[in-house]
């Protein structure tokens, strides 16, 4: 079984429609971790042997955030620059997060039409998420297609709940292994068809 | 009578020193000649103004150099001491004896004993403390390879003092003492009549209870009147601390300023110490300028009309005998050569110690009064003779070295002062001193309090007890050349009165102010003050936070909130102090703070501080977004939606 780490970053959580169904419907899970960034650091002032603690005490991260100009909100590039320290996250004999999983899930205003080469915003997520798969590839992380849910404006409240148990089904397979982690990096949007991407249970075991 | 006699006395002596000083002063030559030439010109050789009631004066102004010595002796810590060892003992030590052994050489030569030969040497080996000290210091250049070699000879002869006139009982020839104090008529002492070994017992014995009682008697005692806060009674203990231990000295036939030197080493350590140097320092100075008029005034220039050639000539021989052996250490000690010059030049005078030092060989017997006479003339004139002696190796000599003559400015870490002074160490003031001092910031720190700073110090602190409102303290506390002044007093009266002395006599100074509420922060605004901090508005705001977030609010939202309110609560004091104006229009304090109170209330009421996070709202943008989709919905949905209307959430 693998422990989840969730870090959690919305500036404005409490006017959150999406990400607080989907941090609801994954707190409390076994195994699974929430970590509210904006929560813990309000004046930005990351502990970074206490998240150094934190990431090596699970073995995937999920980076849930909304998409906010094409990339995340401050605090987690904050996050990022004080705790994946040259020395122990990359570099040379930096061996804490080898292995580990990335997973980002973002929300975005857009639809997915809008974030194709021939739409209105020009990249698919995932491309737009580059600079975060090349700071898992350099940590030595293994760097999945992004859970994305789009057209967050338009959503009506079932497809929320959707989105949220979709979401919570991805976090669960990361934690019992039922994903298919080689596969999963190649995909563009890991939500696009999960039951591709999650072998049964008892399959998993008898690997 | 008699005070008419006074008044007119201390009018002349007042009178020769405003005018003589500032125009020395003006003129290069340092205020210590200027006193001396007021003294020679009021003197009984010039005007006549003073005459043979000139030497009472000169006992009375004696009591200058022994606060001077009490203070000289406050200045030696012993870790500076223990930092100059090398240059102490090295170049001090060789300085001294190397002078000493020309000059006995030379008395010897002129059929003196070897004794007074001796008391000769040792006595013209000291160099002015007075005069050296000011000269580089104001000329900047203490912390030059050549200040610190000067300062540290310097530092060597004031210790060599001490055993110096230790020794001069042993040098008088048998039974000479008792004779020459009869026949100078001076005060008895506990000790006539006894035997050289059994005097020098006896002020063995003298130096021991000084040091001991300075230890263990009179810290507690400085200690106890600190409690009280009178300042005027702590003044009044620091003199009576230096009068008594001279009155003793003087009684087992010492000199008192051997035993207030003493007394200010034992002290040097206490927390008392820049009080101390606060309090005696004025009188000092006074007193020193008084000492200095009478040396100018006892001149006896019939002598040196009726043997010009031979105090000339004494005089020259002096001074290059000292600059010669001066020279020839610093090359041992590795002086560049224009530094070795410089060290050379500001040490070849013969100092103020030796009007002690004769004095006290005169009264010994050691040394015959005529003798004495010529060679205090020879002090003198070798004193008046140093400034033009560093202005001819500044002007004349150097330039021909051709070497650069650039004072290496040392860095601030270098420096003796540390760059921030803390005025206050209590609940406010400690929480910023323990900040910067984790952070490898030297603070020097000024309390009231006695028995936090005896516990402050117990803990290892660098803590002096003093009421920093005095701009004395101030100065013997570095502010001259200190960087910032944290003011974390409890009083906001006495917060602004030290706000008024620092920027007058300290404009360098940046100030950072503790203030106890908003009228007083726009006080001190007002003051000139640009860092002001209010006591309880950051603690207030963060328990305003917590609040928040306890009934909910989410953690980043409350610290934004916090930042707003904050800025907008800042704003509104600078209003509100601009506002304010005519203070007479409030009956009192309390009054004018309600009256802000109110105002600020109703400033919050007109217009309360807003928390600019629309970046995060979408509440327009989906209202944008579902309009530009109905629409397309309705005209066959050719254009994908329209780009993000409201920055930031694609």
């Amino acid at each position: 079984m693998s422990r989840v780490l969730v870090l959690l970053a919305h500036p404005a959580f409490e006017k959150s429609r999406v990400n607080r169904r989907l941090a609801e419907a994954v707190t409390g899970l076994p195994g699974v971790t929430v970590h509210d960034l904006y929560e813990a650091y309000p004046d930005f002032d990351v502990e970074v042997p206490r998240e150094q603690e934190l990431l090596l005490a699970h073995d995937v991260l999920v980076v849930q955030h909304p998409l906010y100009w094409y990339s995340t909100p401050a605090l987690v590039k904050q996050w990022e620059d004080l705790v994946l320290e040259h020395g122990w996250a990359y570099g040379t004999g930096a061996t804490a997060l080898r292995g580990k999983v990335w997973l980002s899930a973002v929300s975005s205003g857009g639809r997915e039409a809008a974030y194709q080469p021939d739409g209105h915003n020009r990249f698919t997520i995932r491309q737009l998420l580059a600079p975060l798969e090349q700071t898992a590839r350099l940590c030595g992380m293994r760097f999945l297609a992004p859970f994305v849910v789009h057209g967050t404006h338009l959503l009506a409240d079932s497809e929320i709940a959707a989105h949220a148990a979709s979401y919570r089904r991805t976090l669960e397979a990361l934690r019992d292994g039922s994903l298919d982690i080689e596969a999963a990096q190649q995909a563009s949007r890991l939500n696009a068809d999960l039951d591709a991407l999650i072998r049964p249970l008892e399959a998993s075991r008898g690997r | 009578m008699a005070a008419e006699g006074f008044f007119f006395q201390a009018f002349v002596y007042l009178a020769a020193a405003v005018v003589s000083v500032p125009l020395a002063k003006r003129a290069g030559l340092g205020s210590v000649l200027g006193y001396l030439i007021a003294g020679v010109v009021i003197g009984p050789f010039a005007m006549g103004l003073v005459g043979e009631e000139g030497s009472d004066v000169m006992h009375f102004a004696e009591f200058g150099v022994v606060m001077m010595l009490f203070l000289v002796g406050l200045e030696l810590e012993p870790d500076r001491l223990w930092r100059l060892r090398g240059a102490l003992l090295g170049l001090g030590g060789l300085q001294v004896t190397g002078t000493a052994a020309l000059a006995l050489l030379a008395a010897l030569a002129t059929g003196l004993t070897w004794q007074q030969g001796l008391a000769v040497g040792l006595t013209l080996a000291m160099s002015s403390t007075a005069i050296v000290l000011q000269t580089l210091d104001e000329r900047g250049l203490m912390k030059t390879p050549a200040g610190e070699s000067a300062f540290a000879v310097l530092l060597f002869q004031d210790l060599a003092v001490i055993p110096i006139l230790a020794v001069f009982p042993l040098l008088a020839p048998h039974g000479a003492a008792v004779t020459a104090h009869e026949a100078a008529g001076h005060a008895t002492t506990w000790v006539d009549g006894l035997p050289a070994w059994a005097q020098t017992l006896a002020v063995l014995a003298a130096v021991a209870a000084v040091v001991v009682s300075g230890r263990f008697l009179v810290r507690p005692a400085f200690r106890a009147i600190a409690r009280t806060r009178l300042r005027e009674i702590f003044t009044a203990a620091a003199l009576l601390l230096v009068i008594a231990i001279a009155l003793l000295m003087t009684k087992v036939g010492l000199s008192p300023a051997l035993g207030t030197f003493l007394a200010g080493v034992v002290l040097a350590t206490s927390e008392y110490r820049h009080e101390l140097v606060g309090d005696i320092e004025p009188f000092k100075g006074l007193l020193l300028g008084l000492f200095f008029i009478s040396v100018g005034a006892s001149i006896d220039f019939h002598l040196l009309a009726a043997r010009p050639g031979l105090v000339v000539a004494l005089v020259a021989g002096v001074m290059v005998a000292k600059a010669a052996v001066l020279l020839g250490l610093g090359t041992l000690f590795r002086l560049g050569p224009d530094q070795n010059l410089l060290t050379a030049a500001a040490l070849c005078q013969v100092g103020e110690f030796a009007f002690v030092l004769f004095a006290q060989a005169a009264q010994a017997g050691v040394l015959p009064a005529q003798l004495t006479a010529t060679l205090i003339a020879v002090v003198a004139l070798s004193m008046a003779l140093t400034p033009l002696a560093l202005l001819l190796v500044d002007r004349a000599l150097l330039p021909r070295l051709a070497v650069a003559h650039a004072p290496a400015r040392a860095p601030d870490t270098v420096d003796e002062h540390h760059p921030v002074i803390i005025a206050g160490f209590g609940r406010f003031g400690h929480i910023v001193g323990r900040l910067l001092k984790a952070n490898g910031v030297g603070t020097t720190v000024l309390d009231v309090d006695a028995d936090r700073v005896e516990l402050l110090r117990k803990m290892g602190l660098k803590v002096f007890y003093g009421d920093a409102s005095r701009h004395e303290l101030l100065h013997a506390a570095g502010a001259d050349k200190a960087r910032l002044l944290v003011l974390a007093l409890d009083s906001p009266e006495r917060t602004l009165e030290l706000v008024a002395t620092a920027r007058k006599h300290f404009p360098q100074l940046v100030i950072l102010a503790r203030a106890e509420d908003r009228t007083d922060a726009s006080e001190l605004m007002a003051a000139g003050v640009q860092h002001v901090y209010r006591d309880t508005l950051d603690t207030s705001l963060r328990m305003g936070v917590d609040a928040l977030r306890l009934l909910g609010h989410r953690g980043y939202h409350a610290h934004r909130a916090a930042r707003t309110f904050r800025r907008h609560d800042e704003e509104s004091v600078r209003q509100i102090g601009a506002v304010r104006g005519d203070r007479a229009a409030y009956i009192n304090l309390a009054r004018e703070r309600i009256a802000d109170l109110e105002r600020i209330l109703l400033a919050d009421l007109a217009r309360g501080p807003e928390l600019h996070d629309d970046g995060w709202d979408v509440t327009t943008l989906r209202e944008d977004v579902r309009q530009a989709t109905a629409a397309r919905a309705g005209a066959d949905g050719v254009a994908a939606a329209g780009g993000p209307p409201h920055p930031g959430r694609v």
